[in-house]
């Protein structure tokens, strides 16, 4: 099997793309400069949420054993982890041009499994705050609402970026410009999958073991 | 179906991918639920799983991968982890000695 030379970071147009997949070289490595300086933002957040993991910054306040759901967090983990595999063959049926209906499938799964992801976690905070344990509690707490609601954020982004793209595969239809900005929120996302990964282990199966 | 053959290739590369994060998922969840399994050996399979996670998924998700000309991407990926690394860990041994000193 021969390997088809990469341009970019994600799955790759291929030269039938035309000048979608010329293009897509500087969009694509820009993109990727900021989800990089991204990373940095999450590995301060991290490391300050380390440095509160101790009973001092816990100020007599819960700890990650009252406080975390290990089934929810395996949930929330399953259902981003299987959005990430559903956003990959969307991105496959665009490389592969299986049309506009195949795409549409595979992104609007993409939606509903992160939307499932999203009301876990907001189920999660919104029970954690009605327990009086917020950011204002200790801490510990602001650093765990400083670290994964920002995660929650970037998904909230993610999707409202979906459903515009949605709304452009249809309208404008699969141009160049269209195409492009589908590899980036591809890009996006897996990545968001990926700090998810620091945030299980660390935050969630580090806190319960 | 069209004129590039090795779609289905390529689909099982992203499956393969996803059973591996999903192996390595469920190992760390399981270390942590079994009572039967010592903190630390859980830590350590926290730990590994985690790592190994991050490269299948970078490999199989996002196709960054060694063997390639274009290496910008990559030297972007070791520079960004540099940067964390030396930030993160020298948050923590600061923060670790000054809590030792401030209560000891």
């Amino acid at each position: 099997m021969s390997r088809v030379e990469n341009k970019y970071p994600g799955l790759n147009l291929g030269d039938h793309h035309g000048s979608a997949h010329e293009g897509a070289e500087s969009l694509v490595f820009g993109f990727w400069v900021f989800l990089m300086s991204d990373l940095i933002i999450f590995g301060l957040m991290f490391a300050t949420y380390v440095t509160t993991l101790n009973p001092g910054a816990m100020a007599g306040g819960p700890g990650p054993v009252e406080l975390f759901d290990i089934n929810s967090a395996l949930i929330q983990t399953l259902l981003l982890l299987t959005s990430t595999l559903t956003f990959g063959m969307a991105s496959l049926s665009l490389r592969h041009e299986q049309g506009k209906r195949n795409l549409t499938v595979w992104l609007c799964v993409t939606l509903v499994l992160g939307l499932g992801f999203l009301s876990f976690e907001l189920r999660d905070f919104a029970k954690m705050l009605a327990a009086g344990a917020g950011p204002d509690r200790s801490g510990f707490l602001s650093a765990f609402f400083g670290l994964v609601p920002l995660h929650g954020l970037h998904v909230t982004a993610g999707i409202i970026w979906l459903v515009i793209m949605l709304i452009q595969i249809h309208v404008i239809g699969l141009v160049p410009m269209v195409k492009t900005r589908l590899l980036r929120l591809g890009l996006f996302w897996h990545f968001l999958d990926i700090i998810w990964i620091g945030i299980f282990s660390v935050v969630y199966l580090w806190g319960l073991a | 179906m069209d004129h590039l053959p090795d779609y289905k290739a390529e689909r099982r590369d992203y499956l393969t991918g996803f059973v591996l994060a999903l192996v390595l998922t469920l190992l760390p969840f399981l270390a942590v639920a079994l009572p039967s399994v010592s903190r630390q050996t859980a830590i350590y399979v926290i730990a590994i799983c985690a790592l190994l996670q991050v490269v299948v998924q970078l490999r199989f998700f996002l196709h960054i991968d060694l063997s390639r000309q274009k290496r910008e991407d990559l030297h972007l990926i070791l520079f960004a982890t540099l940067l964390v690394l030396l930030m993160v860990a020298g948050t923590i041994w600061i923060m670790a000695n000054l809590a030792t000193r401030m209560t000891g």
